[in-house]
C-alpha cells in the first residue's frame, strides 16, 4: 500500500481504452463497477473527442456480488455486439472485477459471438496505463494478423506502430512521420492502433519493417512481429534534429532507399534558430526534465546538444525505461530520478533550482508553485496540451516546435540583462516578475514597495541570518529572484568550506567568481 | 426491470421508469473534490486502487493543489495476499500521513470498490486508528465505492458518518444540512437571523472543531436532496426533518424559508418582510433568462439527484418543458414535493441504461440535455446542446441571490449556440 496524491499513469484498462478509442470498429467490454465510466471523460473532455469511447461497462453493484456478475457480463457483451456490430471485441476486467474473478475471456468465448474476441489480462494491482496500451496492441497483433499476407511483402514498405487516442501530440507526430516516409518513397502498409480497423491488422505481416513511434505502447508488439515475421523495427525516436536525421538514415537503411531527399528539408529551421546570436543567452540554462521514458530521454538530448542547455535533473515515471534513463543521467552527470511519486519530483525540482522545468502537467504545477518557467513535453497532459493547431514533437517541424516551446517560457536575453542592471527599478521588482511571464510570476504581495520585504523563501533563513552582513544581504537582493536562491546557496557553501564568517559583499563576489560558468 | 411501475409520489401516483444497465455516472468518491475544500482541516484518504486515484485527479481536472487534502492509499498485490498485512499497511500509511500533516484534525478513511470487495473493514480500522491518534486527529470511515454509492451519495455517506460523533444537546436549534459554498451558507445564516431563528448551525461545518451539536431540540432542513442516509442518522439522534422545497429559484427559496419559519412558530409576515428585497432581485434576475429558456425542452440524464428540484425550478420559474427527468435515485420522502410540481408530461426515470436513454434523447431531441462529462461532447457533435451536470454541484446555485446565475447556467449553452457563426 502506498500513498499517492497524484498519479502519472492511470490503471492498465485505461491503456487498453487508449488503443480501442484510437481505432475504428473495435469494441471493448469492460467488467467494471459504476464509476469506472469516468475514463470516458479523458477522451471526450481532455482530448475533445466527438464520440464516446467504444466501451461497454457492465456496471455491477454490491447487490450483484452475491448473485451472478458473470451473467451480467455475458448480457453486456451480447448486447454490445448487437448494438455496435464491431469487427472484433476485446474483453477484460477493471481492478474491482479482477478481484471477483469472473474470467471475462472465458465467458465471452462461451457466447460464441460472430466476431473475433480477444481477452485481455491486465493485472491492475501490478501494472499501469502504458503497460495496458502496449499489451493490448500486442494481443491485437497476435490475435488478428494473417501470416499469409507476408508473401506480398515489398521492401520499401512499413507499418507505423504506437500512436493511440489521448497520446501527447500523437496526431501531429504521425503526420510528420508519414511525410518523412513519403519523401523517402516508403509505402505505409498500416498505421496502428490510431485509425486502424481490426480487419486491417490482418495485413501487418505484409510490411518489410516496423516504425516504432512510441516504445511505451509499441515495443512489445514490434518485438513479437520481429520474431514472428522477421520484420525489423526502428529504434530511433525522431525527436530533435539529430534524432530525426538518425531516424531518416535508419529508415532508409531498412527500406533500401536514399536518405538524402528527406535529410535535405528546407523546413528544418531549428539549427539556425539555435545558432543565431540571439540564442547565446540560452547557453547553460539550467533545465530539469521529467516525463515518460521516451520523451524524457529525447528531450534531454535535445536540450544538451541542440539548445546548449545544462540538464540539472533527469527522471522518468516509466520504470520500463529506467535503465536507459540511468545511462543518460550518468552521461549528463546528474542523479537519475526513477519514481512515480509526485512529491519526490517536487523535492528534486526544488533541490536542483532549475531555470526551466520540462515535464508533465504535474510538473507544470510544481513549477508554477515555485515560480519557475515550464513547458510540457510528456503525458500526462491536460486539455490545453491538445492544441487545435499542428504542433508535433517529431521530425524537423517537431524540432522547430520544440525550439519555440522550450525557449518561450524563459526570460529573454536582453530582458535578463535589464533586470540585473536595474534591480531597484520598481517595475523590475521580484513581485513584478518578467514582463511576459504573468502566468508564471510568483505572487508575493502588492507592488511597488520602496523597501521590499524580503521574500522569505529566497532571503537568508532566520538561522542563517547571522551568517550574512546586512550589506551583503542587501546586495544579494539585487540578484534576480530566479537565480537568487542558487546564488545564496553557492555563497553559503563557499563561505562554509572556507570558514568565512560573516558573509560580506566581498564573499558574495568571491563566490560568484568561483562558481562562474 | 425496465418497465414503468406505479409509485406513490407525494400526494399523487405517477409512473417512474426504472432502468438497469450501463451507468454513465461518477461513484461516491467524487464528492471528495468539494468536501475537502469545505471542511478545511479534514483529509480524505481513499483506500483503493490506481483507478480510484486516477478518477479523483481526472474529476478534479485542473484543480491541482501542490499537496491536496485528499489522497489514495493504493492497494497492491502484496496487500491482496493477506488481509492482516493490509491493515498493518494502512496503519503505516496513516501514521506517515499524520506525522507529515499535523494540520489534519479529521481523517476520513474512504472505502472503494476494491476495499469493499476484499472486505477490508475500514470502520474497524478507524476505531483502531482513533486509539492511536485521537484526540489530535479523529478518524472516521465511510464508503464512496461505486458498487454502493452514486456520485453525490458520497457526501451523504460522509456526513452520515459524522452524525454519531456530534455532541449531544437538546437546545432548540435549526440545523442546515449539506455542503454549499461558503458565500451561500452565509446568506442563509443572515436571513435566518433576520427572521428571528436564534440558533442556526450547519453540517458540515468549515472545521472539524466547529461541528454542531444535535438532539431532540434539533429541527433540520436539507440543503441538498441527496442526503437520505444523513437524514436517517439525524433522526436516530432525535432530530426532526422540516419538509420543504429545495432552495432553488425564488419559489423554492421562499418555500424553504417559510417551512423553517413555520417550524419555529415565526409569523409569515416576518418572513415576507425579510425576503422581500432578495426575492424581488431573484425574480428579476430569473426573468432576464426566462426569455431564452421559455418553451425550450430539456432532458436530465441521471447524475447528482439534484434533477427533480432543478427540473421544478426550470419548468415553474423559467417556463422550460422537461421531457425526461432522470435521477440515480428518487427518494419520495425528500423530493416528493418537487415531483408534485412537475408537469405530468415529464417522464421520471430512476437508475440508468445509458444506451436506451440516449436512444430516447436522440428521438426526442431536447433543446438542452443535462449530462455528465463523458457524454457532453459526443452529444454536441450530434447537434444536441448540453449542460455539464457537474457544474451544478460545483457552482453557487442555491438561494435568492444565485437564482439568476442558476438560470443563466442553463441559458448559456443556448445563447452560445445562437452566437457562434461557424
Amino acid at each position: 500500500m502506498k500513498l499517492h496524491l497524484w498519479t502519472y499513469e492511470g490503471p492498465p484498462h485505461v491503456g487498453a481504452m487508449r488503443v480501442a478509442t484510437g481505432m475504428q470498429g473495435l469494441h471493448y467490454v469492460l467488467h467494471a463497477p459504476q464509476g469506472d465510466t469516468y475514463a470516458d471523460l479523458l477522451f471526450t473532455m481532455i482530448e475533445r473527442r466527438n464520440h464516446r469511447p467504444p466501451v461497454t461497462y457492465t456496471t455491477f453493484q454490491a447487490r450483484d456480488l452475491g448473485a451472478d456478475t458473470a451473467e451480467l457480463f455475458k448480457n453486456a457483451a451480447k448486447e454490445a455486439y448487437e448494438r455496435f456490430s464491431p469487427e472484433a471485441m476485446i474483453v477484460g476486467a477493471s481492478c474491482t472485477a479482477e478481484l471477483i474473478q469472473d474470467d471475462p475471456g472465458g465467458l465471452a468465448k462461451a457466447l460464441a459471438l460472430p466476431c473475433p474476441v480477444i481477452p485481455l489480462e491486465l493485472p491492475s494491482y501490478q501494472k499501469k496505463e502504458n503497460f495496458g496500451a502496449s499489451e493490448t496492441l500486442y494481443r491485437l497483433a497476435r490475435g488478428l494478423s494473417d501470416p499469409e499476407t507476408a508473401k506480398d511483402r515489398t521492401p520499401a514498405s512499413c507499418n507505423i506502430l504506437g500512436p493511440t487516442a489521448l497520446g501527447f501530440r500523437h496526431r501531429d507526430d504521425l503526420r510528420e512521420i508519414k511525410n518523412i516516409l513519403k519523401t523517402l518513397g516508403v509505402r505505409v502498409n498500416l498505421v496502428a492502433p490510431l485509425s486502424a480497423r481490426p480487419s486491417d491488422f490482418a495485413r501487418l505481416p505484409a510490411a518489410a519493417f516496423n516504425v516504432v513511434m512510441y516504445p511505451e505502447t509499441a515495443e512489445s508488439a514490434a518485438r513479437w512481429l520481429e520474431r514472428e515475421f522477421k520484420q525489423p523495427r526502428t529504434k530511433t525516436v525522431p525527436i530533435g534534429v539529430k534524432a530525426t536525421r538518425a531516424f531518416i538514415e535508419e529508415v532508409a537503411g531498412l527500406a533500401g532507399v536514399d536518405p538524402a531527399p528527406a535529410l535535405d528539408d528546407p523546413e528544418n529551421r531549428m539549427p539556425w534558430w539555435s545558432s543565431s546570436v540571439d540564442s547565446n543567452y540560452l547557453t547553460d540554462k539550467r533545465v530539469f526534465i521529467f516525463g515518460d521514458g521516451t520523451h524524457a530521454l529525447a528531450i534531454a538530448k535535445v536540450c544538451r546538444d541542440e539548445l546548449g542547455f545544462k540538464v540539472v535533473g533527469l527522471g522518468t515515471y516509466s520504470r520500463e525505461y529506467a535503465r536507459d534513463v540511468r545511462a543518460l543521467a550518468k552521461e549528463l552527470d546528474v542523479e537519475p530520478l526513477i519514481t512515480d511519486d509526485y512529491l519526490d519530483v517536487e523535492r528534486a525540482v526544488e533541490a536542483c533550482e532549475p531555470e526551466l522545468v520540462l515535464g508533465t502537467q504535474m510538473e507544470r504545477h510544481i513549477a508554477k508553485r515555485l515560480g519557475i518557467a515550464c513547458a510540457v513535453i510528456s503525458s500526462p497532459v491536460h486539455v490545453q496540451d491538445f492544441p487545435a493547431r499542428h504542433s508535433p514533437q517529431m521530425g524537423f517541424e517537431g524540432a522547430n516546435v520544440l525550439f519555440d516551446t522550450l525557449v518561450h517560457p524563459l526570460t529573454m536575453g536582453l530582458e535578463e540583462h535589464l533586470l540585473t542592471m536595474f534591480r531597484e527599478d520598481f517595475e523590475f521588482s521580484d513581485e513584478a516578475g518578467a514582463s511576459h511571464l504573468a502566468a508564471h510570476a510568483p505572487q508575493r504581495g502588492p507592488v511597488p514597495q520602496p523597501e521590499p520585504a524580503p521574500a522569505s523563501s529566497e532571503s537568508p533563513s532566520e538561522a542563517a541570518g547571522s551568517l550574512w552582513e546586512p550589506a551583503a544581504q542587501k546586495e544579494l537582493k539585487k540578484i534576480p529572484f530566479f537565480v537568487r536562491g542558487r546564488a545564496r546557496q553557492n555563497t553559503e557553501t563557499f563561505a562554509a568550506e572556507r570558514g568565512i564568517h560573516p558573509i560580506t559583499v566581498e564573499t558574495l563576489y568571491d563566490a560568484k567568481a568561483h562558481f562562474a560558468r | 426491470m425496465n418497465a414503468p411501475t406505479r409509485h406513490r409520489t407525494g400526494g399523487c401516483d405517477r409512473p417512474i421508469l426504472r432502468e438497469r444497465g450501463q451507468r454513465e455516472v461518477f461513484c461516491g468518491l467524487t464528492g471528495i473534490i468539494w468536501l475537502h475544500r469545505k471542511i478545511q482541516d479534514a483529509f480524505f484518504l481513499v483506500v483503493g486502487s490506481r483507478t480510484c486515484a486516477h478518477l479523483l485527479q481526472s474529476a478534479a481536472g485542473v484543480m491541482v493543489f501542490a499537496e491536496p487534502r485528499f489522497g489514495t492509499a493504493i492497494i497492491d498485490d502484496r496487500d491482496l495476499a493477506g488481509l492482516a498485512d493490509a491493515n498493518d499497511e494502512l496503519d503505516r500509511v496513516v501514521a506517515e500521513l499524520l506525522s507529515r500533516r499535523s494540520d489534519i484534525k479529521l481523517l476520513f478513511l474512504v472505502g472503494s470498490c476494491p476495499s469493499e470487495v476484499i472486505k477490508l473493514d475500514l470502520a474497524k480500522a478507524a476505531e483502531r486508528l482513533n486509539g492511536a491518534h485521537y484526540p489530535q486527529t479523529r478518524v472516521l470511515a465511510y464508503s464512496g465505492s461505486g458498487i454502493e454509492t452514486t456520485f453525490t451519495d458520497g457526501e451523504d455517506a460522509c456526513l452520515s458518518s459524522l452524525v454519531p460523533t456530534l455532541p449531544s444537546a437538546d437546545t432548540r436549534q435549526l440545523l442546515l444540512v449539506g455542503s454549499v459554498p461558503d458565500v451561500v451558507e452565509d446568506q442563509f445564516l443572515r436571513m435566518f437571523a433576520e427572521i428571528g431563528i436564534e440558533n442556526v448551525a450547519v453540517l458540515p461545518a468549515r472545521t472539524a472543531s466547529a461541528l454542531p451539536s444535535v438532539g431532540a431540540g434539533t429541527q433540520y432542513l436539507l440543503l441538498q436532496p441527496f442526503l437520505t442516509q444523513t437524514a436517517q442518522s439525524l433522526e436516530a439522534r432525535g432530530a426532526r426533518h422540516i419538509p420543504a422545497l429545495f432552495p432553488f429559484g425564488a419559489v423554492g427559496t421562499r418555500g424553504f424559508m417559510e417551512a423553517a419559519a413555520a417550524a419555529f412558530g415565526i409569523d409569515k409576515s416576518r418572513v415576507d418582510a425579510v425576503i422581500e428585497a432578495p426575492e424581488r432581485r431573484a425574480r428579476a434576475a430569473v426573468a432576464r433568462q426566462r426569455e431564452r429558456l421559455s418553451g425550450r425542452t430539456i432532458t436530465f440524464l441521471p447524475d447528482s439527484q439534484l434533477e427533480p428540484p432543478l427540473a421544478r425550478f426550470l419548468s415553474e420559474e423559467c417556463g422550460m418543458e422537461p421531457i425526461e427527468v432522470g435521477s440515480p435515485y428518487i427518494n419520495q420522502k425528500i423530493v416528493g414535493p418537487e415531483l408534485d410540481r412537475l408537469p405530468s408530461t415529464a417522464i421520471l426515470s430512476e437508475g440508468q441504461d445509458v444506451e436506451r436513454q440516449l436512444d430516447r434523447v436522440r428521438a426526442n431531441r431536447p433543446d438542452l440535455t443535462v449530462c455528465g462529462l463523458g457524454l457532453a461532447n459526443p452529444l454536441e457533435a450530434e447537434g444536441l446542446s448540453t449542460k455539464w451536470a457537474i457544474e451544478l454541484v460545483f457552482s453557487p446555485i442555491h438561494g435568492f441571490e444565485q437564482a439568476g446565475d442558476l438560470a443563466e447556467l442553463f441559458a448559456r449553452p443556448l445563447r452560445r449556440a445562437e452566437r457562434l457563426q461557424l
